[in-house]
């Protein structure tokens, strides 16, 4: 017998269920008093640098019809590419920009909104720089693992094409999953869970 | 929000340790049948972490008010309290290696103890307790740790099949210290024979990986004559070291 790797097991997941809200943004759902706001709620201020933005997100099923109970947090890089985090050692990030945002999918239209400013690139493991992205993770009913995937730009057509996580997408027709569409200062990204469109998830 | 500086430690950016995914329930599980239009049919795109997923915000003890820790009290009437079993729920969060996750924000939320969430989309009979709201969140310390305070929720019939019952179950999210660790989980209660028989637990494959969501009535943290105890660790995704990491500036 070797030695033990004395390892422990990730905890299985299990899904976030119809009432994420209570949990997550309790005030979106009528428990008003317990917090003063909902965690991710707002993501910019006044001070905050960079280019200002909305996504507008819906989450539809293989049917098409879109989620009404899902919620989605997405977590990106500031104006110039660094992100707020400690494992962040390239430098000090925007103290005005914490990167991370999250919120429900409306109940009665299913489209979910961000106000945030467009990100800088962020370095490859390999030291060349990814396309401008967010990554986004899904929650909801029905789903028991959340989902990883990320928002690339329509208009950053040349950084994408040199994007070293879209190299990697082996049916090329499945690219244009992860691009949202720039419509003024909106862009707008529809998640497909299945069929023909079904966006690229992630594994990592 | 800005970062804390609760550590000496220098910040970890190693990769995480890749998924087990079939320690996970799959992401079709036709028993549970919200899955069977909402999981994707094709293959993850498989990679190594980047800083994008290595990365991942820092929640402050700051943010936290005194009474979110505290689900008896914190929606409840001045002077009353929320009604049923009450329970202290504690433990650890630690990641694969075993080291506790300091700083991890946990944020929590469950049923009534009738059985019944305050949501609207939720119509069981049970009634709401005008004194419980259903949401909480701590922070761990240095090693990890967390508590909290509650009631034990109870179990509630649910539009899966035409009999299907959830065993009493509280929610738990999680962040660590990298995106790549985002969890959402339940945690169970020991003994409760509800769990062998619910579709969303039997998803999970491994009856050894159902097991680690149950939670124990630790009986030495039980205060007498006020609230019982349950132990419930929390394990995220482990990390390699960055030694011999490439450098993320490239160099």
């Amino acid at each position: 017998m070797a030695q033990s790797l004395d390892r422990l097991r990730e905890s299985p997941s299990q899904t976030a269920g119809p009432y994420v809200h209570i949990g997550l943004t309790p005030n979106f759902c009528g428990i008003g008093g317990v917090y003063a706001t909902d965690l991710g709620a707002t993501m910019v201020n006044d001070k905050t640098k960079g280019e200002r933005i909305g996504l507008r997100i819906r989450v539809l099923d293989g049917t098409g019809t879109p989620l009404k109970d899902a919620l989605i947090e997405i977590w990106q890089a500031d104006a110039d590419g660094l992100y707020n985090s400690p494992a962040e050692l390239r430098g000090a990030a925007d103290p005005n920009f914490f990167g991370w945002g999250r919120c429900p999918t409306d109940m009665d239209t299913g489209l979910c909104t961000f106000e945030t400013i467009k990100p800088g690139r962020v370095p490859f493991r390999d030291g060349s720089l990814m396309a401008p992205h967010i990554t986004l993770w899904i929650v909801a009913r029905g789903i028991n693992l959340g989902l990883h995937t990320r928002l690339y730009f329509s208009d950053e057509e040349k950084a994408n094409a040199g994007d070293a996580i879209l190299a990697r997408i082996e049916h090329r027709v499945r690219v244009p999953t992860l691009i949202a569409e720039r419509n003024g200062d909106i862009y707008v990204f529809d998640i497909h869970l299945q069929g023909e469109k079904e966006t690229v998830f992630f594994d990592s | 929000m800005t970062a804390e500086s609760g550590s000496n430690r220098r910040p970890e950016t190693g990769a995480f340790f890749q998924r087990d995914r079939t320690w996970h329930p799959p992401v079709l599980t036709p028993n549970y049948k919200t899955s069977v239009l909402r999981s994707p049919q094709k293959a993850p795109l498989p990679f190594d972490n980047t800083l994008s997923e290595i990365a991942g915000p820092v929640f402050g003890h700051a943010m936290l008010g005194k009474l979110d820790a505290d689900l008896i009290h914190n929606f409840a009437r001045p002077g009353e309290s929320a009604l049923g079993e009450r329970i202290i729920v504690h433990g650890r969060v630690l990641d694969e290696r075993g080291v506790g996750v300091p700083g991890a924000l946990l944020e929590f939320w469950q049923a009534n103890a009738g059985g019944r969430y305050r949501h609207k989309k939720d119509g069981y009979l049970a009634p709401l307790d005008p004194n419980f709201g259903g949401c909480g969140r701590a922070i761990t310390g240095e090693d990890g740790g967390y508590a909290f305070r509650t009631v034990k929720p109870g179990p509630y019939p649910w539009p899966n099949g035409p009999n299907d019952w959830r065993p009493s179950h509280i929610h738990f999210s999680v962040f660590g210290h990298g995106f790549a660790q985002r969890l959402i989980t339940q945690m169970y209660f020991e003994g409760d024979p509800l769990i062998w028989h619910c579709p969303i637990v039997r998803g999970i494959p491994d009856k050894a990986a159902v097991e680690t969501l149950i939670a124990t009535l630790d009986m030495q943290a039980t205060i007498p004559f006020d609230a019982r105890a349950y132990k419930f660790d929390i394990v995220l995704r482990g990390r390699r070291a960055s030694l011999f990491e490439n450098r993320l500036e490239g160099n």
